[in-house]
């Protein structure tokens, strides 16, 4: 009996985390391989190129982790906001301000020892991006407006911010395009050429830099925050049920705001791969999008460091792939990748449930059976 | 000559790895009131679910008047006469009577002919069965006892012949209880069948003629009411003679650690709920609150435990007030004061039940020592701990890594229970302490909360079920729209005087 009961919880936790995502996600590929039939381009050639454009060669494999550090941040960020159930749709416009908090800790101390600096810089892109969902999060604490209404709005905020300073305040004056200035080239993150170069390995320029550390120690964060920690297990009791959170003298007001903020934090240090490591300088619309596909990752993580970690590593491949395969491929265009993009978030999302009791229904069964022979 | 009308063989149900119904026979003859009776979990409901076509058994036949039937939905089973009154009623608020009973039957796209049948129709078995129900009244006007009367009347306007009722007494008053009964009667000497689905032993012996028993999925007896007594039943649902009524040793009062003062409080949408209450609860006694569900007692103990702010008045702890209008003590710092809390509401407030058996066991404790130091969780520690108190307040299964939502409705109230009591509370208000709970669990909930008394606890004890304030309480206040309108002390009321106090008749 005891075996039966160990049975049921262990049963769904494999089949529900892992099989019920691959099925979802082979489904939203093999939709994705029909629009590229449709493109009149060979599926199979398409995938080979994907392949070979994302692990295929040393420079494409680190452009490959360059997107998936990225992913990796704006993934938890969304994860820890819903583990208190709360959709932050703003990562984009707090990465943009995070950003903005790197370049002015950076380019204003940067007479400081450089590692110095770069403390200092990571710790300005978590404090501008926390800013920027703390408002939100005050607003839905007190005044009850929805977060996902005001996250939303709060990105096109934060784009219009941006533009402004890039326009007029903080622009490279012997530029004509919205960005800023460099910065110093001493306090540049190592990039992973130059690391390799350490080593006597020379290979070709990447953005992969630094940065990518710093998204496996934020793994590492999230995952103790959430479990390890009186807070994260703060945060999960407003999620799950606020009645039974005031009942137990936990504040949901205080929860939301701190949850927020270590999202908006999270989608913040976006700005310190970006600038310290990649750009070195503010680029109008440099989060590119990232902010919102973090959403599609942490719901194909299902908000857990483990699930996000490959989740971002696979968004990292379809980006670099992709932009392989539009490459070579005339009839794919980029945006057939943004539809393959949202064809995972649809299967691994919205339809996230579709096959989940055939499959699991299936799994138990199976094991029933070997239970009872 | 009593011939079968209902007649089930050898069914089968299984949720994953529960078995819930294990080779049911059961038979229920033409014309009579039929009780199953049962722990919580012990597979009442699916087995009622299954003859009302909500589940489809694995295995076993249903006949119906001797013909094997499929129940695929509820439809086919409206179909063939069976009708359901649910615990929680179906019932559209802002539509009238009338209007809820043809709902999904209208017949009609414009109303005209069909509907004036149909009310003429209802109007006549209102009347064969003494109903007394406006058919133009809107539900939200409806006292409990009406809307459930409406879920019966609905079930006959559609034919049943055979009502199946699920725990219908629960959510009324003595009174209401008397007039079901009644119309329960009437309609069986009219030749309908009643499955009277109930954990209440009063009921069975009360009412029906015929009594089946089941435990842990299984069907363990079946016997004419008049054959068997209480006990023998409370024996036979449990597998075990059980103990009705605790042992309550004489206790000396200590002094008064809890006042109330004018307490008025308003719900969340600003309706006065509670309404100038005074109380005073001494040490080493238990007080317990009668009344009818709704009539303030949630709203009092949410502002004593701190949840809710008082609107007048003031609450006293230990001389010391912890909450007066817009400035009152969180429930952690009451904690902290000494004061602990069970909720009523189990599953909305007391637990998350997404957590894990033991993140609920330190619910609210999580901040203290030895749970979690500078705001890290201490989960070996933890982890031993409930362990240790899983084992000591029975709570099954002992696994303090399952889903508390894996627990059933006993268990998890054990789960807060131990939690709750672990701390040495002294004072513990508790809400509804055994609501759908089996018995072997209320035996033992009540031992636990008596010898806290014992051990000089102030305990405020609010329940609907007056048999439980009886047995716990030394002294017994009743409350009714916010009021309390009366205060007895245990050993000198009956059930019948405190009844009539639930119901509002003061005089």
């Amino acid at each position: 009996m005891s075996n039966i009961v160990v049975d049921k919880t262990k049963v769904p936790w494999w089949v529900s985390n892992v099989i019920v995502p691959l099925v979802n996600l082979s489904l939203a590929l093999f939709v994705s391989g029909i629009f590229i039939f449709i493109a009149g381009e060979n599926p199979i050639e398409a995938v080979k190129l994907i392949i070979f454009g994302s692990f295929g060669y040393i420079q494409g494999f680190a452009y490959t982790l360059y997107y998936t550090t990225n992913f990796i941040f704006t993934g938890l960020a969304f994860a820890v906001a819903f583990h208190c159930r709360l959709f932050n749709i703003g990562g984009e416009g707090q990465a943009y301000i995070g950003g903005l908090g790197v370049f002015l800790v950076a380019i204003n101390l940067s007479f400081l020892p450089v590692p110095i600096v770069w403390l200092l810089a990571i710790l300005g892109a978590i404090l501008f991006g926390a800013a920027w969902a703390y408002i939100p999060a005050y607003l839905q604490s007190k005044r009850g407006s929805h977060v996902v209404i005001t996250t939303i709005m709060f990105n096109f905020i934060a784009s219009s911010l941006m533009i402004y300073l890039l326009v007029d305040v903080i622009r490279d004056t012997n530029q004509m395009a919205p960005h800023t200035v460099k910065l110093p080239e001493e306090i540049w993150l190592p990039s992973f050429e130059a690391l390799s170069g350490v080593l006597g390995i020379k290979i070709r320029y990447s953005p992969l830099n630094l940065t990518f550390l710093l998204a496996i120690a934020s793994l590492f964060f999230v995952w103790f925050l959430i479990w390890k920690t009186r807070w994260g297990y703060e945060m999960r009791a407003v999620g799950h049920n606020t009645q039974a959170a005031i009942y137990a003298g936990i504040s949901p007001h205080k929860n939301i705001i701190i949850a927020m903020c270590i999202s908006g934090g999270l989608a913040g240090l976006l700005g310190v791969n970006e600038i310290l490591g990649v750009s070195h300088k503010i680029q109008a619309g440099f989060p590119a999008g990232y902010g919102f596909t973090g959403i599609a990752v942490a719901l194909m993580g299902r908000n857990h460091p483990i699930g996000i970690l490959p989740a971002a590593f696979l968004f990292g491949i379809l980006y670099q792939g992709g932009s392989e395969v539009t490459f070579e491929m005339p009839n794919i265009t980029r945006y057939m990748f943004v539809a393959v993009q949202g064809l995972i978030i649809l299967f691994s999302g919205a339809l996230e449930n579709l096959f989940r009791p055939q499959i699991e229904s299936f799994f138990v069964n199976r094991l029933n059976r070997e239970v009872r022979s | 000559m009593v011939s079968p009308i209902l007649e089930l063989k050898n069914i089968n149900k299984s949720f994953g790895h529960v078995h819930a119904n294990k080779d049911i026979n059961l038979t229920i003859n033409k014309g009579t009131i039929h009780g199953i009776i049962g722990e919580n979990g012990a597979g009442k409901s699916t087995l009622m679910s299954i003859v009302f076509g909500l589940y489809q058994a694995n295995s076993g036949s249903i006949k119906v008047n001797g013909n094997e039937i499929k129940l695929r939905s509820p439809k086919d089973s409206i179909i063939n006469g069976i009708g359901m009154v649910h615990q929680h009623f179906m019932l559209v608020e802002n539509f009238t009577v009338l209007e809820n009973i043809i709902l999904g039957f209208e017949g009609e796209t414009v109303f005209g002919e069909k509907l004036k049948k149909a009310k003429k129709d209802l109007k006549k078995l209102c009347e064969t069965y003494n109903f007394n129900i406006d058919l133009d009244a809107t539900i939200s006007d409806l006292s409990v006892g009406f809307r459930q009367r409406v879920e019966i009347l609905k079930s006959l306007y559609r034919g049943a012949e055979i009502l199946i009722l699920d725990e219908p007494t629960g959510v009324l008053t003595p009174q209401e209880v008397d007039e079901l009964f009644k119309i329960l009667r009437s309609l069986k000497d009219e030749g309908k069948t009643i499955v009277l689905i109930t954990h209440k032993l009063i009921e069975i012996m009360d009412l029906t003629s015929e009594v089946s028993v089941m435990r842990q999925g299984e069907m363990v007896g079946h016997t004419r009411t008049e054959n068997t007594n209480k006990e023998k039943l409370a024996e036979m649902m449990v597998g075990r003679s059980v103990l009705l009524r605790v042992d309550k040793p004489e206790v000396e009062k200590g002094e008064t650690v809890f006042k109330v003062k004018d307490l008025t409080v308003k719900d969340d949408l600003d309706v006065i709920r509670v309404k100038n209450v005074n109380l005073e609860i001494c040490s080493g006694e238990i007080l317990g609150i009668a009344g009818v569900t709704g009539n303030g007692q949630t709203e009092l103990l949410e502002a004593l435990s701190g949840i809710r702010n008082v609107e007048s008045g003031n609450i006293e702890l230990f001389g010391e007030t912890i909450s007066q209008k817009d400035n009152y003590l969180n429930p952690r710092m009451l904690k902290e004061k000494g004061l602990a809390h069970v909720p009523e509401d189990r599953q909305r407030m007391g637990l998350v039940t997404d957590f894990k058996a033991y993140e609920n066991l330190i619910f609210g404790y999580h901040d203290q020592e030895p749970y979690s130091k500078s705001s890290i969780l201490n989960h070996k520690e933890i982890i031993e701990y409930s362990n240790k108190v899983m084992k000591e307040y029975d709570v099954r299964p002992s696994s303090p890594n399952l889903l508390t939502s894996n627990f059933s409705g006993g268990n998890q109230q054990k789960i807060i229970l131990s939690r709750e009591l672990n701390e040495k509370p002294k004072v513990l208000l508790v809400g509804q302490p055994t609501r759908g709970v089996d018995i072997g669990a209320i035996e033992f909930i009540h031992q636990r909360l008596i010898d806290m008394r014992n051990k000089g606890a102030a305990i405020l004890v609010a329940s609907v079920e007056l048999e439980e304030v009886l047995s716990l309480s030394d002294r017994i206040i009743v409350m009714f729209d916010g009021k309390i309108v009366g205060e007895k002390i245990n050993k000198n009321v009956t059930d019948r005087e405190l009844g009539l106090l639930m119901a509002g008749v003061t005089e």
